[in-house]
């Protein structure tokens, strides 16, 4: 890890132009058990961290009639705990669980899960976020049996790893970003998601400065469920997630989501599929109906076929557990 | 006088009884200080730059730069231009600073130039591999195909185990200090008494010099029998610079340099009657332990009396770094391949498991033992509510289903010393060079020594991980509670007779006469003769006595013994529609002679089941084709098993007569070698399908299951 700068200031504003500032690269704490990670492994090297841990305004919850409003310094085992949070999104408190370590849950937040990197093993090892090695993708040649089965035409290859994200692109949750210049702006959570096509490229939609400061979610009451597969039943990255939600119209579904995690650089909408289900009832043939029309697309890399049919599973019975 | 031989059931006060282990409360407190926590005065710290290609020449190596940094104590090559680097991971260069932060980041301004050259990386297909060593054995090649051919029932199949490493919580690494002309060293080692005499050259000194001391370590498995390369940098530093020095290996670095056990596959042709009796088994194997190639498997595992056998064996050499012994080297492997190809002949003879298995035992070694044994695992897993013929009926995608396999180890006590000192005060203290890998054998050696000598456990001192002690062995094999309980209890009855020669005349009888039992010096056979413990002790007068005992490399003590069986069945539960497997219960059964500590043994026991858990499902270090570096070198993406993962775990030590009075016997590695194919077999019971590597990763059961036509 490199010497660096580390502010701890009290408002935004302060927050915002400390991160305007410097001279060099800057990065955003928030719990820090990516960032920190990141920055042992040498593939973030700021020359200035400035933290949010001490402005209030970032954590919290907050329920009026018609939306959720979650604070980007909510950690994530505070969102879990809410009562609102775990009535109204069930998706969202699976997804959290699933992380399966209490110390990751009680330390990450809401933001930082949403913006941490990739944990492609070729971008952690030094290989760049493409891997690439002598102008080679080292992905597609190696062992890339967590990569990408879906937006991996271009050079990335590595997959969105936020459990939370799929869920709030469910929810229909829109991002909230403040500017440099003071000035909020709202982002779809599905838009916020960028896939880069060269390496100095974001991966989410911020501009220099920019930062998350709350998720705004409606409260309309929808059916809604997480479905994960992972290799080991404790601490372990999901192999694939699934997150849908639905308006339950007396019996038949409306506004199905689906949104599926871990499969793409991104987040993956699979409204095609989402369609087939709408006015109908969710049962196991609907569901597993879904499931294999979410994967029409997916193209798999060489070792990573398997994908394809967990994220059927996953999709099928992420429905049928929101279903109930 | 006291016989040296081990008491019998009536007369055991501690030995076989569940004792929990002495140095409990210091580990779970953190009091104990591993090597990791050893702290100097002035101490400074070494890190070593490792080469990030599988295959390449150092063309140079300029280490001006990482000098001049501040804080940086010394830079060193530790490769010469022109050397050859075979693995991802060799060291290339050492540096030492005043801080591990310094250390860590002065590291990045060593400048290695490579010419790099195209890894060998491929172990698994084994036409494109490349072969280091061939090893045949074919006593009747022409016999063997027709058995095979006329065999009423056969199967062909391949089985095959990933390389895995030893993933120590502890990593590898010590401390050295240099003052007054000796050297200090505090390692994480397996082999304390030894451990000095691989540090000799780089201390410039005679290991008689070099103070060793090892008080708690952090698993070993047998990656920790020699001091490495890392050790006599880190002395070689010590001694160079006059500071004391801490190297321990960072996380990926020991999973890639420090140890690894190597891959194994096989394909396996074998033959039975209908009615399941085995008539013919011939195989072809191989794996890779990295650059000095692999051992042959030695299969068929323990049913090596199948009248016609073929065994043909390959090693082959990859660019990773070398294997290392890995808890029961080669068995694992062996047993996977074995047991799995024989479970498959059974389903296909249409012979439920256990009958095939009982049905073949005579060609093992001790078929009396597994036999007990396979009724009591059964027992204990429900076999006969459970068992199915392959491939769970059951509608839906939970597919349930019950593994069994066997296991065998020698386990004899290696080469020990030890002295015992009983003190005019009536204390006692053993003093023994062993060490304690977090199996309990601190534990044992004082439970020797309060039951020879009649005393409470807390009362006998022990002093072990010191070179200054008598010598005792390596630990590995399965040769320490062997080796340290024969010394130990040699030593203590030495001890004691001498202290019989001080209390008899007070008694009116000659020496041998006497017994120490619970806490006094009785007369054998007269209940009103006898004297308390501490009274007896203090007509030693001003001198304490000390008794020296010995475990001979090969001996007729009697106290110990070799050769072992065990059995271990699975229950598990396949998700066919995602291939995630799901432990529901796990039982072993194991002999080991005469148990110590039973408590100690069954953790033994419990912790060998999870790690069997662990390579059976998650193990595998993944490296990249191209540039071999290993991909998983982290506690992130190299999955052990947590507690969420391992089921409901049982063990039954089996006990009393036919076993107790065999001696003490190991136990270390036995109860590691069946957890993955018992987990296999259970596999392929609950889905209908074998998956024929492990770790049973999602990914590989899926493939099993399509290629079987049963994917949903
Ligand atoms: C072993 C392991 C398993 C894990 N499993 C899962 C899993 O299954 N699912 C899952 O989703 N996650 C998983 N995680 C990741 C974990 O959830 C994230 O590390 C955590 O959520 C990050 O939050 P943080 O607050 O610590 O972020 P930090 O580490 O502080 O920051 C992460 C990144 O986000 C940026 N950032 C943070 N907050 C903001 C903001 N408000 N505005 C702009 N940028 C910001 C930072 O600059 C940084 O780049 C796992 C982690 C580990 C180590």
């Amino acid at each position: 890890m490199n010497a660096f700068e580390y502010a701890q200031p009290a408002t935004l504003d302060e927050a915002q132009a400390l991160l305007t500032s410097a001279s060099g690269p800057v990065a955003v704490l928030a719990g820090g058990t990516d960032l920190l990670t990141a920055m042992k492994q040498g593939i973030v090297n700021p020359a200035r961290v400035v933290s949010l841990k001490s402005i209030e305004e970032l954590r919290g919850i907050e329920v009026s009639s018609d939306a959720v409003r979650i604070g980007a310094m909510t950690t994530l085992s505070e969102l879990a705990a809410h009562p609102d949070v775990a009535r109204l999104y069930p998706c969202l408190v699976t997804a959290i669980k699933g992380i399966g370590s209490p110390q990751i849950a009680n330390m990450g937040t809401v933001g930082g899960d949403l913006c941490q990197h990739p944990r492609c093993w070729y971008y952690r090892n030094g290989f760049g976020l493409f891997g690439m090695n002598n102008g080679a993708s080292l992905v597609l040649e190696g062992d890339n049996r967590y990569h990408a089965i879906f937006g991996n035409d271009g050079p990335a290859k590595f997959v969105n790893v936020s459990s939370l994200a799929p869920g709030l692109i469910a929810l229909d949750a829109t991002f909230n970003v403040r500017g440099a210049d003071k000035q909020m702006r709202d982002i779809p959570a599905a838009d916020f998601f960028k896939t880069p096509s060269a390496p100095e490229e974001s991966l989410t939609s911020l501009a220099a400065g920019e930062v998350l400061t709350h998720i705004t979610i409606p409260a309309a009451q929808t059916r809604n469920a997480t479905y994960e597969v992972r290799e080991r039943h404790g601490l372990d990255w999901p192999l694939v997630t699934a997150s849908v939600a639905y308006t339950d119209a007396g019996g038949s579904a409306q506004n199905v989501r689906v949104v599926l995690g871990h499969v793409a650089p991104t987040p993956w909408v699979v409204d095609a599929a989402a369609k087939t289900l709408e006015g109908k009832a969710i049962d196991e043939a609907a569901a597993a109906a879904c499931g294999t029309s979410a994967v029409a697309d997916a193209k798999p890399l060489s070792m990573n076929g398997y994908k394809v049919q967990l994220a059927k599973v996953a999709v099928k019975r992420a429905l049928l557990a929101a279903a109930g | 006088m006291a016989k040296n031989a081990w008491p019998s059931a009536d007369k055991r006060s501690l030995i076989g009884k569940r004792i929990s282990r002495l140095d409990g409360p210091v580990k779970s407190t953190g009091r104990a200080k591993y090597a990791y926590d050893i702290s100097r005065p002035g101490m400074i710290y070494a890190r070593l730059l490792w080469a990030p290609y599988g295959s390449a020449k150092v063309v140079s190596i300029d280490t001006s730069a990482a000098t001049q940094i501040k804080g940086v104590v010394g830079a060193w090559p530790e490769m010469k231009d022109g050397d050859e680097v075979r693995f991802a991971g060799q060291v290339v260069a050492s540096l030492a600073a005043t801080s591990e932060e310094i250390a860590h980041e002065a590291l990045k301004s060593i400048k290695v130039v490579y010419e790099v050259q195209t890894p060998q990386m491929n172990d698994v297909l084994l036409e494109k591999a490349e072969t280091k060593e061939q090893r045949d054995e074919i006593p009747d090649a022409a016999t063997v195909d027709k058995t095979f051919n006329e065999a009423e029932v056969k199967i062909e199949g391949h089985y095959g185990a990933a390389a895995i490493t030893h993933c120590c919580m502890e990593a590898h690494g010590q401390v050295a200090e240099y003052r007054d002309n000796a050297m200090y060293i505090w390692p994480s080692t397996q082999n304390v008494s030894a451990y000095a005499a691989g540090l000799a050259d780089a201390a410039g000194m005679p290991a008689s010099q070099i103070h060793v001391d090892c008080q708690y370590m952090g698993g070993g498995f047998g990656s920790k029998f020699d001091s490495d390369q890392w050790g006599a940098i880190c002395t070689r530093i010590a001694k160079e610079t006059g500071k004391p020095v801490k190297l321990m290996l960072e996380r990926d670095h020991e999973l890639m340099a420090a140890g690894a056990r190597p891959s194994a596959f096989a394909n396996v042709r074998a033959g039975a009657s209908k009615d399941g009796r085995i008539t013919v088994w011939d195989s072809t194997a191989w794996g890779s332990g990295g650059m000095g190639g692999s051992r042959a498997l030695g299969v068929p595992y323990i049913f090596g009396n199948i009248p016609n056998i073929r065994r043909v064996s390959r090693s082959v050499r990859t660019n990773r770094g070398s294997q290392r012994p890995w808890r029961a080297p080669g068995h694992p492997q062996s047993c996977l391949v074995t047991m799995a190809a024989l479970e498959d002949l059974a389903a296909a003879a249409g012979v439920d498991s256990l009958e095939f298995f009982l049905k073949n035992l005579d060609y093992t070694e001790r078929p009396d033992v597994y036999r007990e044994e396979l009724r009591i695992a059964a027992d204990l897993i429900g076999y006969k509510d459970k068992a199915h013929p392959r491939g769970d009926s059951t509608p839906g995608p939970l597919k349930r289903g019950l593994g069994i396999s066997l296991h065998t180890w020698g386990g004899a006590g290696h080469k020990s010393e030890s002295t015992v000192t009983i003190n005019p005060d009536g204390s006692a203290s053993v003093n023994i060079g062993t060490q304690d890998l977090g199996s309990g054998t601190r534990t044992v050696v004082g439970i020797v020594v309060a039951e020879t000598l009649g005393l409470p456990l807390e009362n006998v001192q022990v002093n072990i991980g010191r070179n200054e002690y008598p010598a005792s062995g390596a630990s590995g094999g399965s040769t320490t509670v062997g080796g340290v309980s024969t010394s130990t209890r040699d030593a203590a009855t030495a001890a004691l007779n001498a202290l019989f020669e001080k209390v008899a005349p007070a008694l009116g009888v000659g020496a041998d006469q006497l017994e120490a039992w619970q806490g006094s010096i009785h007369v054998v056979g007269d209940a009103s003769k006898s004297m308390p413990w501490v009274k007896a002790c203090s007509l030693l007068g001003q001198i304490p006595v000390t008794g020296k005992g010995s475990k001979p490399a090969s001996d007729g003590t009697q106290l110990d013994n070799s050769g072992v069986g065990g059995v271990q069945m699975a229950d598990v539960t396949v998700d066919i529609e995602t291939g995630r497997v799901t432990i529901n219960e796990f039982v072993a059964v194991q002999d080991c002679g005469l148990i110590v500590d039973l408590k100690t043994a069954e953790s033994q026991v419990y912790g060998a089941m999870i790690m069997g858990v662990t390579y059976a499902l998650y193990e595998e270090s993944i490296y990249d084709p191209v540039t071999g570096r290993m991909l998983n070198a982290d506690m992130e993406f190299y999955k052990l098993a947590g507690l969420a993962d391992v089921g409901t775990l049982k063990v039954h030590m089996m006990t009393g007569p036919g076993y107790d009075e065999r001696g003490v016997i190991g136990l270390g590695e036995p109860p590691v070698i069946s957890p993955g194919a018992a987990i296999s077999n259970a596999v392929a019971n609950a889905c209908g399908v074998r998956v024929p590597t492990i770790p049973l990763t999602p990914n590989r059961v899926l493939a099993a299951l399509e290629q079987g036509g049963k994917l949903a």
